[in-house]
């Protein structure tokens, strides 16, 4: 595409802010009742974060890589390329994150929790709690229908910023599972931001946060 | 200036299915819409048209797609003719195919799609992808999309035309990006339509491309006529001027499309909308009077100085 630069981030803007979210509302029709299963996942997560076991490291990573891979299958392929000619990127993306997760999580058990006080593991585990209980809520406050729900396990962005909890709280800085969620909140808080969706700050906030405690860690 | 029978389009549309969709009133009804002649044919076509970025691409959502078929029905109840669309625009063809189909196919559709590939090779293969969405035998325009691959692009159409599978070929541009390589092209090249963005604050096009199009012998479309909304959002603080009533304008919409439209060169406007009784308002701007030169200098000062 030639001069570029002359490009707005509206130019790319391909549908509306009631088509996205509506688009949430069938996904989540349809889907039902997986958001329970995915919020018990969320749920067994934060169990697994609270109790001991030299194998929780492990199992979280194995959760969030089903998770990821519902996400690029489920959400990305099956819906949102439906309005978004790149979601097959973005699933492409979310793939590439299920495999280092199970590369660097599951088979070489690199997420492994700390445990303590510290800021990064009470800001990962914050970000966590945030991502499975608050992130559902968000659309209420903003005038949007319960139905619409972004859920954990579900959606995207919770999945991602769950991810990013998890990945603050290992005992060693595993940069190359932050890479993607980054970009996703790059990309998805744009996406927001351009359909002048009041929860665009959201994500960026997130990710600049995740930043700030990963260098300081 | 031509002007359309709309009494016997609407006979005909009705006939085609139309009527089911059709909302009660529709103001545009009440005048007949204007039209000018595309210049390679001396075809007329009706001065407002009907653009879908953004608001065709809807998906699957099946009470969105209807949404979408009824605003497409009170477009040809009320007159208009050129429908346009691009790869670009997600699931806009197919949404634009289902409310045709669902329509009855009226045979006043002006079908203006778009080749949006860096592949030249691949071009004929999107191209005829786009057709299959639109449900229809063959487009009546196709035009090269921002000007994407542009050479290898315009071979495939001016053959398509040739071979009687296509009847205009274009090129677009939008928000003045590249005017001076889209005028080198319109001095080089048989194009029948091109289509660029021009507004009531943005009228660059006026300098060179509008009196180039009329030299040459070209159609313009006009896409962008209300910048997304904001030109609509930002006049709407302010009251109707007192002449909008001299040129037939019950609203801010109306003055913009009026304004873009009066001008000798174009052909038609594309506004976007996902409201039937939006599309009932533009097309009502494409009837009665159109405001003159002096009229439009008026308008200029107006809108400048809020």
């Amino acid at each position: 595409m030639s001069e570029w630069w002359t490009y707005s981030l509206s130019d790319f803007l391909l549908f509306s802010a009631h088509t996205y979210y509506r688009l949430f509302e069938l996904y989540n029709l349809a889907v039902w009742p997986w958001q329970i299963v995915a919020l018990a996942l969320g749920v067994g997560v934060l169990a697994l974060w609270l109790r001991g076991g030299s194998w929780r490291g492990r199992a979280i990573a194995a959760i969030l890589a089903i998770c990821w891979l519902w996400v690029a299958w489920a959400y990305l392929l099956v819906r949102y390329d439906t309005i978004n000619w790149a979601a097959g990127y973005f699933a492409i993306g979310f793939m590439i994150e299920a495999a280092l997760l199970v590369w660097s999580g599951l088979i070489r058990d690199g997420v492994r929790l700390r445990r303590g006080r510290d800021a990064a593991t009470m800001t990962g585990f914050g970000m966590f709690g945030v991502a499975l209980f608050v992130w559902p809520a968000i659309g209420l406050l903003f005038g949007r229908p319960m139905v619409q729900a972004e859920i954990f396990g579900i959606a995207p962005d919770p999945t991602v910023v769950a991810t990013l909890g998890v990945v603050l709280a290992a005992e060693r800085t595993r940069w190359e599972l932050l890479i993607v969620p980054f970009i996703w909140c790059v990309i998805s808080g744009a996406t927001l931001w351009t359909m002048e969706s009041p929860n665009a700050f959201l994500l960026p906030v997130v990710a600049l946060i995740a930043i700030a405690v990963t260098v300081r860690k | 200036m031509f002007s359309l029978d709309r009494r016997t389009l609407l006979r005909a549309i009705s006939a085609a299915g139309v009527a089911a969709a059709l909302p009660r009133s529709a103001p545009a009804q009440q005048g007949r819409v204007l039209t000018r002649p595309i210049p390679s044919s001396g075809e007329a076509l009706p001065l407002v048209g009907l653009g879908s970025w953004i608001t065709f691409n809807v998906g699957n959502d099946r009470v969105a797609r209807d949404a979408c078929a009824q605003v497409m029905g009170a477009f040809f109840a009320a007159g208009g003719r050129m429908i346009d669309s691009s790869p670009m625009y997600g699931s806009s063809q197919n949404v634009i195919g289902y409310g045709l189909a669902k329509l009855g196919r009226p045979a006043a559709l002006f079908s203006a799609d778009k080749v949006w590939i860096s592949s030249g090779s691949r071009g004929p293969a999107q191209i005829e992808a786009s057709r299959q969405a639109w449900g229809v035998p063959r487009f009546d325009l196709l035009q090269v999309h921002n000007l994407l691959s542009w050479e290898l692009h315009l071979r495939t159409l001016l053959a398509m035309k040739a071979a009687g599978q296509l009847r205009y070929v274009g090129i677009t541009t939008s928000e003045g990006r590249r005017h001076g390589e889209f005028e080198r092209i319109m001095r080089a090249q048989p194009l029948d339509f091109v289509q660029v963005t021009y507004n009531i604050l943005d009228r660059e096009a006026e300098d060179r491309i509008l009196p180039l199009a009329r030299d040459r012998g070209m159609a313009v479309i006009v896409n962008r006529p209300f910048q997304q909304g904001d030109l609509i959002r930002k006049f709407a603080r302010y009251p109707l001027p007192g002449w909008a009533a001299e040129i037939g304008c019950a609203s801010w919409a109306q003055v913009l499309l009026k304004f873009i439209i009066s001008h000798p060169a174009v052909t038609c406007a594309i506004p976007t909308t996902t409201r039937v009784d939006h599309v009932q308002e533009n097309l009502a701007a494409s009837t009665g009077q159109l405001p003159d030169a002096a009229m439009r200098a008026r308008m200029i000062a107006h809108v400048e100085k809020l």
